[in-house]
């Protein structure tokens, strides 16, 4: 019995890679641009989400949902556990698709290609325009895992407090937009937002970014602006 | 945390090319801006190695420097927190020359004696050569 070395160099996360392509290639034949949305577990994403459908506060709640302004738009939601945010969303008339990612051991913390990869057929890719997949809550994996999407967006809460961008660089990197939320909050923190607006600078240099509040709907406009200029681009920003 | 989804994916990338023989040692190469912390990454290794070809084989890391690279004014720095502006011209036109990687250099398996192959129960690649070579 003897040792043989084998030479691979070979990309670790190649194989997620391939799978992530193949998603797109379906996004595509469909007109489908799909947006990996991502933060810290309790930084608003769903929120923010159910502000795009109107907002949820005002006498304009009648406002279909599920309505960028001529541009529609549905979600695939990505949880460790349950359907707490999809059934937020489906009350909105939003079209949303749950995953869980429980089946692995202890759950995964994170959506990758295949699991997205197994909802495709589940969406209504001939339904909408552009598809928000709500990654798992974590500031960690999702960013090592493409799932086939063309631009990616992430949230940080001022809640978080200003060194995240330099905890947490990878996830700051691995998107083409940043939307700083809670800003309703700033009143009562000790955090300087021109410091972490900083911070983002110095681990992205001149990543778009979004000031808001989900609660009050400051910024919501720009948010939903923002959408709308993805999906009429082609072709994807996030090559990377 | 993100180790142990890492894991898995290497020993993924591992498996598909030991063409079902024991895996004994896996080199890696990861960039430190992967922030991937070694000692978590083995521990995770050896554990989800477990039942698979990669099962206690020994896991290698060289640890890449993270290098950037000016595109207009081509000042080339090593950075050891995250600051990615250029420091000389303030751009933020910046390349990651070195730094990102996270790739299985090579692995060292264990060549299978005639018998051991004899009774070697049939992976995906056995019932592949099965298909291959049946009647249709």
């Amino acid at each position: 019995m003897h040792r043989t070395k084998v030479r691979v160099v070979e990309e670790a996360l190649d194989a997620n890679n391939t799978i992530a392509a193949a998603n797109r290639a379906d996004f595509d034949r469909h007109g489908v641009t799909v947006v990996n949305f991502m933060s810290a577990p309790g930084a608003g994403k769903t929120t923010l989400l159910e502000q795009l459908a109107g907002p949820t506060s005002s006498a304009l709640r009648d406002r279909p949902g599920g309505d960028l302004g001529g541009i529609r738009f549905g979600v695939l939601e990505g949880d460790v556990q349950g359907s707490l945010d999809a059934d937020r969303l489906a009350h909105l008339h939003i079209p949303v698709v749950q995953i869980n990612t429980d089946s692995g051991f202890g759950g995964e913390c994170h959506l990758d290609a295949n699991m997205v990869r197994s909802a495709i057929s589940a969406l209504p890719l001939d339904d909408i325009d552009v598809l928000i997949v709500e990654n798992v809550g974590n500031l960690v994996c999702p960013a090592e895992f493409r799932i086939g999407e063309d631009a990616r967006v992430m949230v940080t809460s001022v809640t978080e407090g200003e060194d995240k961008p330099l905890k947490y660089p990878l996830m700051f990197r691995a998107c083409e937009l940043v939307l700083v939320n809670k800003i309703d909050l700033l009143p009562h923190l000790d955090l300087d937002l021109d410091k972490l607006l900083y911070h983002i600078d110095q681990v992205h240099p001149d990543v778009e970014r979004i000031v808001c509040s989900a609660r009050t709907g400051e910024g919501i406009d720009a948010w939903r602006e923002w959408l709308r200029r993805v999906a009429g681009r082609a072709p994807a920003l996030a090559t990377g | 945390m993100h180790e142990l989804s890492l894991a898995g994916a290497i020993i993924n990338t591992a498996v598909k090319h030991a063409d079902g023989r024991p895996v004994k040692l896996v080199s890696l190469r990861v960039g430190r801006l992967r922030q991937v912390i070694p000692d978590t990454l083995e521990f995770y290794f050896e554990f989800v190695a477990r039942g698979t070809p990669c099962e206690g084989a020994r896991l290698e890391l060289e640890v890449i420097e993270a290098q950037l690279r000016c595109r207009p004014c081509a000042y080339a720095w090593s950075i050891e927190i995250p600051a990615f502006r250029c420091p000389q011209c303030g751009g933020s036109e910046v390349e990651i020359a070195a730094g990102n990687e996270f790739e299985v250099e090579s692995i060292e398996v264990e060549e299978l004696t005639a018998s051991a192959l004899r009774d070697r129960p049939e992976g995906d690649l056995g019932r592949e050569e099965a298909e291959c070579i049946a009647p249709r």
